[in-house]
């Protein structure tokens, strides 16, 4: 149970300060929530409330929502097969019971060392590259069960750090946008009037016809 | 460049030899990047429309009759002259939650050329007279964020974004957003309560576009990542260039996937409204055929909402209007086959399963309906369905989507199969995606259901005596 600790509460300001209203920050900033713990704490659900100002129950509304978030600790490599009408069609259900057996789980499973969450999912686009499964949402395509086995060695084995993160590590998508090349984010009320660049252009936004 | 054979850094494309408006760089392995961006004619587009008026550049849109790729075809010029006059501010946001079941492009659009829709994203932003643009990439996406969040550091490095764009007075910022998890986020007005903040759930129409009221109750435009993702080429070579392509009412090239049972599953980029489904699915340029030794059962045209066709469907173009007219819908360009090795009851099971698992729960018809729907299809496959249970998905599919299903099109509207306004009893058309499945089945291999329900009989027949 753990609040975003002091980088990761610069982070949730940086990444608020790019919406006009703070609250649509709130996916993000759980995601941020997850990447610190591994899993969305109630700690960190009250924190990310007092940042945005709202209510711990509103942040809770929103995060249960979404598959992604997790609420309670789950592997430390979430694997998801998809097993939708593409996948199942190319043999998603044989690779389903390939995975549990070796991981010794059943879907939505822990292995019993916390390395490995089996999850089954829905379509993941890359319906054409049937069937495929996603570690940590790193993509693996046309997997085999010969596939999926070595995977899994290479996981435990450590070879995979580099491209498969921790789950709930953030994509790498923090940015590096200096201030000063930034158009400027103000919320809608301080915005009624054109763009200042549009005013200077005349009054024909809507074309001719 | 073009081998008619798979690029290995975009899984799936395939690189064949017609025209190519929106994949011409995905042969590159660093595609993603500004300096080749910038090397094949990157930002030229941007460039151009910087030269003339925002109102010139919406003309030459619209005079492109550009199509929405999400799934509904609105074309994108008229959409956006929804917008009402002087309610500023206007913003932004572009659909990149792909997540409907056979739909495998926008992804790659999204890591191979980034650039190439912060592009789109730019110019849509000069052409309405606005100052922030939200990008949402499906929260799976963990790449295409990345690539994005990387393209868009060196685009406002470059000057192409942000502050003074190119050197000019015309300042814009594009956010890159990111979702958690919700195929629902994929509809309009759902991706628009998750940019606020909120749950994922679709808002109650009318308004039936955003324009009029969208985010933060600001007129919003949303358009999905394909669409945008052509307006640099289009700024490039104009609106009459564009409408060599294709056919008239729907000009320019379309992606698609063809998964399933096919030789060669892949991605494509073909021109719009011309190629027939047959050339798509038997093609040497696309799929070569069904798998060896099997034959066509049936396919399903636009994704996995859309109405199912069959062999007698293959001759038919891919336009919203023919596919719309016989029943169906192209919806977001993804053709799933299956040969005669599929069990329908148990494929149809798989997509309604899909979206009661989806269903946001606000419209009771969706949330209990397709629940039960995936529940008595469930027992079917299992062996325990009972005779009336085919009456029963029917009577069920009625409720959610009141009416012949689906109701064939006119063939003089762009938006062909959606009836419009929408005949359901829920909000969005997730709910009514359900029946697609079921009705098509039920229509074309009743004999299937029957036979599992039958067996079932004799089962408890010889149980009893």
């Amino acid at each position: 149970m753990s609040r975003l600790d002091a980088d990761n509460e610069a982070r949730a300001r940086r990444i608020m300060a790019r919406y006009p209203r703070p609250r649509s920050a709130l996916i993000p900033l759980l995601h941020l929530a997850q990447a610190q713990d591994g899993y969305v704490t109630s700690e960190a659900m009250r924190h990310i409330a007092e940042l945005i100002g709202i209510t711990p129950a509103e942040v809770a509304g929103t995060a249960t929502f979404y598959e992604m978030f997790k609420f309670h600790p789950v592997g430390r490599y979430l694997v998801n097969v998809c097993t939708n009408i593409s996948c199942w069609l190319m043999g998603a259900d044989d690779l389903v019971a390939h995975a549990g057996a070796t991981l010794g789980v059943s879907p939505g499973g822990t292995t019993a060392d916390g390395m490995f969450t089996l999850e089954t999912v829905e379509c993941m686009a890359a319906c054409t590259e049937a069937p495929c499964l996603a570690v940590n949402y790193r993509y693996r395509l046309r997997v085999t069960p010969e596939d999926f086995d070595r995977l899994v060695a290479a996981i435990r084995a450590g070879e995979t750090a580099e491209e498969i993160p921790l789950h709930g590590s953030l994509a790498r998508v923090d940015q590096s946008i200096p201030e000063d090349r930034m158009a400027g984010v103000v919320p809608p009320e301080a915005a009624r009037a054109a763009p200042v660049w549009l005013a200077a252009r005349g009054s024909d936004l809507q074309g001719e016809s | 460049m073009a081998t008619n054979a798979y690029v290995a850094h975009a899984p799936g494309y395939v690189d064949n030899d017609g025209p190519k408006i929106i994949t011409g760089r995905f042969g590159y392995e660093d595609s993603h990047t500004l300096a080749r961006f910038e090397a094949t004619g990157g930002y030229q587009g941007l460039r151009r429309a910087l030269t003339m008026t925002p109102g010139a550049v919406h003309d030459e849109v619209r005079a492109a009759v550009l199509l929405g790729r999400g799934g509904a075809g609105f074309p994108a010029g008229v959409k956006w002259g929804f917008l009402p006059p002087g309610r500023y501010p206007y913003y932004l946001v572009v659909n990149g939650d792909e997540s409907e079941p056979g739909t495998y492009k926008d992804r790659l659009l999204m890591e191979r050329d980034p650039h190439q829709l912060i592009e789109g994203c730019l110019i849509t932003c000069y052409a309405l007279g606005l100052s922030q643009c939200f990008l949402y990439v499906r929260g799976e996406m963990a790449l295409a964020q990345e690539r994005i969040a990387r393209a868009l550091d060196e685009a406002y490095a470059a000057g192409y974004a942000g502050r003074d764009v190119g050197g000019t007075d015309f300042s814009v910022d594009v956010v890159l957003t990111w979702g958690a998890g919700a195929y629902i986020v994929g509809e309009e007005t759902a991706l628009i309560e998750s940019l606020e903040g909120h749950r994922g759930m679709p808002r109650l129409k009318p308004p039936y576009f955003p324009a009029a009221i969208g985010l933060y109750g600001q007129p919003t435009i949303v358009n999905n990542v394909e669409t945008l993702s052509n307006l640099g080429w289009i700024m490039v070579n104009g609106a009459d260039a564009y409408r060599r392509y294709g056919s008239d009412s729907s000009p320019g090239t379309r992606m698609f996937a063809v998964s399933g049972h096919v030789r060669r599953p892949g991605v494509y980029e073909l021109e719009h409204g011309v190629t027939t489904f047959s050339e798509l699915l038997y093609g040497d340029s696309f799929a070569q055929g069904i798998r060896a030794g099997h034959e066509l059962k049936a396919f399903i045209p636009g994704g996995g909402s859309a109405p199912w066709f069959f062999g007698e469907h293959l001759d038919l173009a891919l336009e919203a209007r023919p596919v719309g007219a016989a029943g169906s819908m192209l919806g977001s360009g993804a053709v799933v086959v299956m040969d005669e090795t599929t069990d329908a009851v148990e494929a149809a099971l798989r997509l309604v399963r899909f979206f009661a698992r989806e269903s946001c729960g606000k419209c009771t018809p969706c949330r209990e309906g397709v629940a039960w729907l995936a529940r008595i299809l469930q027992r079917i496959v299992d062996g325990r369905g009972r005779p009336s249970d085919i009456d029963l998905l029917l009577d069920i599919s009625d409720n959610i989507s009141p009416g012949p299903y689906p109701v064939a099109a006119q063939a003089t509207r762009a938006l062909a199969a959606v009836p419009f306004p929408p005949r359901q009893t829920t909000i969005c058309p997730l709910g009514p995606s359900a029946v697609a499945p079921i009705v098509s089945t039920i229509r074309r291999f009743r004999s299937e259901y029957e036979a599992k329900i039958t067996r079932r009989d004799s089962i408890a027949v010889r149980a009893a005596s």
